[in-house]
């Protein structure tokens, strides 16, 4: 069987790619789906150790990730909708009305 | 048994690549796309896992529900003057040596620090009951309470998304 390892290294890599998207880009809708990248390497990390201890509570706490992630992507979209009414761009780096 | 190890090199080789082509593409619609590809490969993995209940969770919510509502948002706010700026913000070095940092942060956590991530290889066997039975139990014998709170944090995010794309407060 595969060891428990390669699934947790499988998850570092995808949360590191994640971390590299939400750190570069400047497009706030890649930046959101870098995070949905992050929010899925957690979950194989929290599924193969659900695996290896023989508890299903990993899976359980998955879902409720999968849960949050749905939630903020509700509110994360309606805020681009909003922003994109008001400011007509969609770079993090023209958001800055709080900037001293 | 040769057929698993093949399965998930394959399947992490496909999540970590369009991975990479997500954070990579200029056009966001593109972007939308390689982020489903890496959420089947995703999906891949937890059947490997005999977690089929996640795996069907994850195609019917992930690519079916989220993905779709990003699909949509990006066709409404997608704009031909975004495909020609700059895609990567000013800091973009700091950003990669800081993600580096966290990768060797991470490499040391597991590996160096006390004997290393001691994880033997366990065989997997299926439990008595099926996979979805057991979850199903789960969530709504222990997990009560957090079942009930994520139903209000659903209900608060549906609201919230309302009132964000309205199109003024009254």
């Amino acid at each position: 069987m595969i060891p428990t390892d390669w699934y947790i290294f499988l998850g570092s890599g995808l949360f590191i790619i994640g971390v590299v998207g939400v750190l570069t880009r400047r497009n706030v809708l890649i930046i959101l789906m870098s995070i949905e990248l992050i929010l899925n390497a957690v979950n194989i990390n929290l599924v193969a150790l659900s695996q290896h201890f023989r508890a299903v509570d990993g899976q359980v706490f998955a879902i409720f990730v999968i849960t949050d992630a749905a939630a903020e992507a509700a509110v994360g979209l309606g805020l681009i909708i909003a922003l994109f009414r008001n400011k007509e761009t969609v770079n993090a780096d023209e958001i800055d009305l709080l900037k001293w | 048994m040769l057929l698993t190890y093949f399965a998930f090199g394959i399947l992490s080789v496909i999540a970590l690549a369009s991975g990479v082509m997500v954070i990579t593409r200029r056009n966001a619609v593109h972007s939308v796309i390689w982020l489903i590809v890496a959420l089947f490969a995703v999906g891949g993995v937890y059947l490997l896992q005999q977690a089929e209940f996640l795996f069907a969770v994850q195609i019917i919510l992930y690519v079916g529900g989220i993905m779709v509502l990003f699909l949509f948002v990006v066709m409404l706010v997608n704009i031909d003057v975004a495909l020609k700026q700059a895609q990567f913000s000013r800091q973009w070095l700091l950003g990669v040596l800081t993600a580096a940092l966290l990768a060797v942060l991470l490499a040391y956590v597991v590996y160096n620090h006390g004997q290393g991530l001691n994880l033997p290889a366990q065989p997997l066997v299926s439990m008595r009951q099926g996979n979805t039975q057991a979850i199903g139990q789960a969530l709504y014998q222990n997990y009560m309470l957090p079942v009930e709170i994520a139903s209000l944090l659903l209900l608060v995010a549906m609201v919230g998304a309302v009132i964000m794309a309205k199109r003024k407060f009254e």
